[in-house]
C-alpha cells in the first residue's frame, strides 16, 4: 500500500515549501511544481515518480497525469542528458531560429524529439519563451535559457554541455 | 540596447520611461529600488489613510488599461470586486506566451520589487489578504529571483502581518507555470494555480464572483501592477497626462523581428509607431517596412503605409483596423512572405488550443492545414476563401478567445496581402521567395 519514496529528502523539502504557498485544504496546488521538483531530479517522469507525486500530495494518480500530460514542458519520456528546446515562433523565426534549428540537427543528425546517438541530447521545438528580444533562444533541460543563439554558437554550445 | 548583458545604461528603456526608469539590469534588489522611490506609494495610502475606495477613484481617473492584451479599464475591473470581508485574492498574469511580447520578463528579473509594491496596493483596494503571481515556465531563473524578491520584502515589512504598522495584511507567492500558452488566459490560468490542466472557464461567472479557489479574484498583467506606484505617487491626472484621453500613462513595447535592435522600450502612449521604430533601430539592414502585428501574434497584421501614419495607443491602433494588445509589435520587412509567417501562426493555435471546444480544436487543425498546403504549392482554387469562411465560423463561437486569436491573423494576412495568397495558389511558389 504505502509508495515508495523516490526522491531526495530535499527535493520532498522543496515540494513542502510549495505546499505551504496554498491554502491548507489545497495541497494539489503543488502538483506542477512536485511534477517539475521530480522531473529535475530524476530526469522524467517515469509511472512510478508520477505515482509518488500523487501519494505525497494525496491526490488520485489520473488527477496528477491529467497535469503532466497537459503541460508541456514535462517528459513522458526519458530524454538524453540534455534537453535542449528551442523557439521557432515567427518573432525568433525572423530573427534566424531556423538557421540555428538547421545547424543544431545537422552537428547531430537528428531531428527534432530525437536523441543523438551519444545520449547527449534530444532536441525539442518550442513555442514563445517570452523571450524574442534575445532569439534565437534555448533552454537547457528547463531551467537554463541563453538567448542570441546564432549559427556560429551551435557547435561551442554543444561542446560546453559534453564537456560538463 | 536592452538586450545586450546587465548593466545597460539606464535610460536604455527609453526617455519616457517611468515604470523602467534607472533601471539597468543590476540595481533590481529591494534596497535599489527604494533608492529609486520604491514603496513609498504603498507607505502613502497606508499612512494618509487612502480608503480601498479612494485608491480605486485614483487608478480610474488615471485610464489605465490592462497591459496583458484586452486593454480592458483597470479601475473598473477592481470595482467589480465584492465589498466585505470574505476571503478575496489578487492574482498577476505573469504567463506571458503571447508570441512577440517578452517585457514581463523584464520587469520580474530587473525590476521585480515594482510588481510586488503594485500588487500590494492592488490587494488593498479589492481587500485581499493573499495573492499569486503566475510565472511563465519557461522562465525559471526569473522565477528564482522574483522568490529573492519577495523574501526580501517580507523581512522588511512590505508582506505578511499588519504591513508598515497598519491594519491590512497582505501575503504574495510565486506559482511557477510549465508550459502552455493557453494558461496565460486568465480562468486557465486560475485552474492552473488550483493544480488542473489549464482549460478556460465558462464566463459568466467571471472571476470577480467566482474566482480562485472559488472566491472573488482580480487578475492583471504584470505591466498593469507595475503601473500603479507611479500613479498612487503622482495621481491619476498626472498618470493620464502622459498619455492621452482613455489611454493614460506610459507603456512598454517589446519590438521584434526585422529591426535593427530588437527589445523593450517605453513610451508614452500616443507615440508615433515612426517614433519607436527609430527607437529600436529602424528596419534591418536598411530594408523596406512591409508589415507589422502591431500586439501580439494574436492581433490583426497592418501594413507598412497605414502603421507608419498609426500612433501606438489603445484607440489610434484600433482606428487602423487592429489592436493593441500585449504590446508586443512584430515587424517584417520586404523579404517576408506572408504566407510563411501565418504558417508559423496557425501551427502555434493548433498546437496550443486546449482541446475542449471543437471549433477551436479542429477549426485550428483545418486552418493550419490549408495554409501549409497553400505554401507547399498545393493550394487549389477556392481555398482562400475556404480559410476566411472557416475563421468566421470559428471566431465568437469559443468558449474563450484563442478560438478568436487563431481566426484573426488569417482573416487579417489574407486581407491585407491577398494577392501573395493568390499567386501562391496559381504558380505554385511564392512571389517572394522565389525572386
Ligand atoms: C489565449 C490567451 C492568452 C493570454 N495570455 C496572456 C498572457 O500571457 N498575459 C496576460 O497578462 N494576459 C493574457 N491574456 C489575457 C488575460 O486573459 C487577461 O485578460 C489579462 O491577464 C487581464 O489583465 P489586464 O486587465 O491587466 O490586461 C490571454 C488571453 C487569452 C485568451
Ligand atoms: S477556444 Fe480553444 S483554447 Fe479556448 S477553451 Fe475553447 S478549445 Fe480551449
Ligand atoms: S517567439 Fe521565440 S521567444 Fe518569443
Amino acid at each position: 500500500m504505502s509508495q515508495t519514496r523516490m526522491l531526495s529528502a530535499e527535493a520532498y523539502d522543496a515540494i513542502d515549501k510549495e505546499v505551504a504557498k496554498y491554502p491548507p485544504n489545497r495541497k494539489q496546488s503543488a502538483v506542477m511544481a512536485a511534477l517539475a521538483i521530480a522531473q529535475n531530479e530524476l530526469g522524467w517522469l517515469s509511472e512510478s515518480a508520477v505515482e509518488d507525486v500523487a501519494s505525497y500530495l494525496e491526490m488520485r494518480a489520473i488527477a496528477v497525469w491529467e497535469v503532466a500530460t497537459f503541460y508541456g514542458m514535462y517528459n513522458l519520456k526519458k530524454p538524453g542528458r540534455y534537453k535542449l528546446s528551442i523557439c521557432t515562433n515567427l518573432p525568433c523565426a525572423l530573427q534566424g531560429a531556423n538557421k540555428t534549428v538547421d545547424q543544431l540537427k545537422a552537428l547531430l543528425g537528428i531531428d527534432f524529439n530525437e536523441t543523438d546517438l551519444d545520449g547527449l541530447l534530444t532536441l525539442k521545438e518550442a513555442e514563445c519563451m517570452g523571450a524574442c528580444g534575445d532569439a534565437p533562444v534555448v533552454i537547457i533541460n528547463d531551467r537554463e535559457m541563453r538567448g542570441k543563439i546564432g549559427v556560429e554558437d551551435v557547435e561551442k554550445l554543444l561542446e560546453e554541455l559534453k564537456a560538463r | 540596447m536592452i538586450t545586450s548583458n546587465p548593466p545597460f545604461s539606464q535610460d536604455s528603456y527609453g526617455p519616457e520611461a517611468v515604470i523602467m526608469k534607472g533601471v539597468n539590469g543590476v540595481n533590481w534588489q529591494l534596497a535599489e529600488y527604494e533608492k529609486r522611490g520604491g514603496y513609498q506609494a504603498l507607505r502613502k495610502i497606508l499612512s494618509d489613510e487612502y480608503s480601498p475606495g479612494d485608491v480605486i477613484a485614483e487608478v480610474k481617473k488615471s485610464a489605465l488599461r490592462g497591459r496583458g492584451g484586452a486593454g480592458f479599464p483597470t479601475g473598473l475591473k477592481w470595482s467589480f470586486m465584492p465589498k466585505g470581508d470574505g476571503q478575496k485574492y489578487i492574482v498577476c498574469n505573469s504567463d506571458e506566451g503571447e508570441p512577440g511580447t517578452f517585457k514581463d520578463r523584464d520587469l520580474l528579473r530587473y525590476n521585480p520589487h515594482i510588481v510586488i509594491e503594485g500588487m500590494a496596493i492592488a490587494a488593498y483596494a479589492i481587500g485581499a489578504s493573499v495573492g499569486y503571481n503566475y510565472i511563465h515556465g519557461e522562465i525559471w531563473e526569473v522565477y528564482e529571483r522574483f522568490e529573492e524578491a519577495l523574501e526580501e520584502a517580507r523581512s522588511a515589512g512590505y508582506l505578511g502581518d499588519k504591513l508598515l504598522g497598519s491594519d491590512f495584511s497582505f501575503d504574495l507567492f510565486a506559482h511557477h507555470g510549465f508550459g502552455a500558452y493557453i494558461c496565460g488566459e486568465e480562468t486557465a490560468l486560475l485552474e492552473s494555480i488550483e493544480g488542473k490542466k489549464g482549460q478556460p472557464r465558462f464566463k459568466p461567472p467571471f472571476p470577480a464572483s467566482y474566482g480562485l479557489y472559488g472566491c472573488p479574484t482580480t487578475i492583471n498583467n504584470t505591466e498593469t501592477f507595475a503601473a500603479v506606484p507611479s500613479l498612487i505617487l503622482g495621481g491619476g491626472d498626472a498618470y493620464l497626462a502622459l498619455g492621452k484621453p482613455n489611454n493614460g500613462g506610459t507603456k512598454i513595447f517589446s519590438v521584434s523581428g526585422d529591426v535593427q535592435n530588437p527589445g523593450n522600450y517605453e513610451v508614452r502612449l500616443g507615440t508615433p509607431f515612426s517614433k519607436l521604430l527609430e527607437m529600436a533601430g529602424g528596419v534591418r539592414e536598411g530594408n523596406r517596412l512591409k508589415a507589422v502585428i502591431p500586439g501580439g501574434s494574436s492581433m490583426p497584421v497592418l501594413p507598412a503605409n497605414i502603421m507608419m501614419s498609426t500612433d501606438m495607443d489603445y484607440d489610434s491602433i484600433a482606428e487602423a483596423g487592429s489592436m493593441l494588445g500585449s504590446g508586443a509589435v512584430i515587424i517584417m520587412d520586404e523579404t517576408r512572405c506572408m504566407v510563411r509567417c501565418l504558417l508559423r501562426l496557425s501551427y502555434f493555435y493548433h498546437e496550443e488550443s486546449c482541446g475542449q471546444c471543437t471549433p477551436c480544436r479542429e477549426g485550428t487543425g483545418w486552418l493550419y492545414r490549408l495554409v501549409k498546403r497553400i505554401h507547399s504549392g498545393l493550394g487549389e482554387e477556392g481555398d482562400i476563401d475556404k480559410l476566411l469562411s472557416l475563421s468566421d465560423n470559428i471566431g465568437g463561437r469559443t468558449i474563450c478567445a484563442l478560438g478568436d486569436a487563431a481566426a484573426l491573423p488569417v482573416k487579417s494576412f489574407i486581407e491585407h496581402f491577398r494577392p501573395e495568397f493568390e499567386y501562391l495558389v496559381t504558380h505554385k511558389e511564392s512571389q517572394i521567395e522565389s525572386k
